[in-house]
């Protein structure tokens, strides 16, 4: 079995890993990681705006962002992809190839899990930093992006890379709508082989594992990190 | 707009509308199915890692993180292409026979999802303090009963929210299998599509439904938290 995933990777291992590049379109392992990056870097901004208008004391800001969120994580990845599929070209008039849509598709769906994070570090800081900056005098926006946001968004920090980690497994549904990505590669490779399913896919499987588990560990080193600078700054206050 | 709500009845009479029911009923059975067994692998992973026997920790371990880290698309198609063709012939052919699509997509969900499950468990238990195991086998309480009536209550409370989470993650995931040939709401849904044309409205109605029961469970799962605080705030 092993003499056939080392036959398949020799053969084949461009394609998995940059597609039909460049005699075609770039795919694979690499166009996986450019889709994922691309969707974490319009998502991000978007969902600390979303994030602001969540924990704003407007309803009429807060009201509609809850309702995105709530539809947003209560319909699965495929329906957002079919919807972007067929509104997006009738939205902006020309047809957009599959990897636009499924980075469209992820960038809306993510924007929605990202703003809960970013929540999430918000109002797990305590309320006296909002209210010492209020006292020292700065307004809502300045207290917003010079005091709460930075150390907001430094505690999310290892959310925030378990999150690319999800980005980087959704971009796999890419296949469903033929966007060039590893798993369709890994299915470019299946139909020519045809006799060696299990060997493709655990080729496939194991590559994935490898990137989100260096990712994993990436998170976890954050995570220490971010504890250590807590307890020590908590030993300064006392 | 009387065009849109024509097409909506059209997507909801006769054949079209029988197609979309029998969708949601294999998507529910398919979402109570891997439920099921999600929950009965993730209890024995957690009572294994429990035993601190080294082995079989770092084989729970290993179990959670491969299920983690990949795409559950790629490990539906692992089994139903993948592990399935290395299984003996007359397996394959009976396989074939007992609908295979359904049952490698609701083994495939089950065995991810358990990872998950199992993990929201071991964190919700790591937080009783272990004066509560103590205080309990003190008052004469056995091992099985101290877990039983002290810690599993406990336990289950505080994990209870990542649970719904998780649930409600795996009944969306439960459209992924329609990459195999299931034919659940989301398949079903691309069908009348093909036969209508109705794009918008076919649409509509699966991802309504779809919402309605991911808000009725995260709906119901808040309740059953706030009764169970009720229950054990003395």
């Amino acid at each position: 079995m092993f003499a056939n995933v080392i036959d398949i990777l020799s053969q084949y291992w461009e394609l998995f890993l940059i597609g039909q590049y460049p005699h075609g379109p770039l795919g694979g392992l690499v166009n996986t990681l450019i889709l994922a990056s691309l969707a974490l870097i319009i998502a991000f901004p978007l969902s600390v705006l979303l994030a602001i208008a969540r924990t704003s004391p407007f309803g009429i800001f807060r009201h509609p962002v809850t309702v995105w969120v709530y539809v947003m994580r209560g319909i699965p990845l495929i329906m957002i992809i079919f919807w972007t599929y067929f509104l997006v070209p009738s939205l902006i008039g020309r047809n957009i190839g599959g990897f636009t849509t499924m980075l469209c598709t992820l960038v809306l769906y993510q924007s929605a899990y990202l703003c809960e994070i970013v929540r999430g570090g918000l109002q797990s800081l305590p309320a006296g930093q909002v209210e010492a900056s209020r006292a020292l005098g700065l307004g809502y926006f300045r207290t917003m992006f010079f005091i709460l946001l930075p150390q907001a968004l430094y505690n999310s920090i290892p959310s925030l890379i378990s999150q690319f980690i999800s980005i980087i497994k959704e971009t796999s549904l890419g296949y469903i709508i033929n966007a060039q990505e590893m798993t369709f590669a890994a299915n470019q490779v299946n139909n020519q082989l045809l006799v060696k399913p299990f060997e493709v896919y655990f080729i496939l499987a194991v590559t994935y594992y490898i990137l989100c588990f260096g990712l994993t560990q990436l998170a976890q080193w954050f995570e220490r990190r971010i504890e250590k600078k807590r307890q020590g700054s908590d030993l300064l206050a006392t | 707009m009387s065009q849109f709500t024509q097409g909506l009845e059209k997507v909801l009479q006769g054949d079209y509308l029988d197609i979309i029911i029998r969708g949601i009923k294999m998507t529910l059975e398919l979402a109570a199915l891997s439920w099921v067994l999600a929950m009965v692998i993730a209890l024995s992973l957690v009572v294994i890692r429990l035993t601190n026997n080294k082995v079989a920790v770092a084989l729970v371990a290993a179990y959670v993180s491969y299920h983690r880290n990949i795409p559950t698309l790629v490990q539906l198609m692992l089994w139903y292409f993948g592990i399935s063709s290395l299984f003996p012939f007359e397996l394959q052919m009976w396989l074939v026979d007992q609908n295979a699509e359904f049952i490698f997509a609701a083994v495939a969900l089950g065995l991810c999802q358990a990872a998950y499950f199992s993990e929201d468990i071991r964190s919700g238990m790591r937080a009783i303090s272990s004066g509560q195991t103590e205080a309990s086998r003190a008052l004469g309480f056995g091992y099985l009963r101290s877990m039983y009536y002290i810690i599993l209550p406990q336990g289950i409370r505080n994990s209870l929210p990542s649970l719904i989470n998780h649930t409600v993650l795996l009944f969306k995931n439960t459209s992924l299998a329609m990459a195999i040939g299931v034919v659940e709401l989301t398949y079903a849904t691309r069908e009348v599509e093909n036969y209508t044309f109705l794009t918008f409205q076919s649409y509509l109605v699966a991802t309504l439904v779809y919402l309605f029961f991911s808000l009725l469970l995260m709906f119901a799962g808040a309740l059953f938290a706030k009764k169970l605080n009720k229950v054990y705030a003395r």
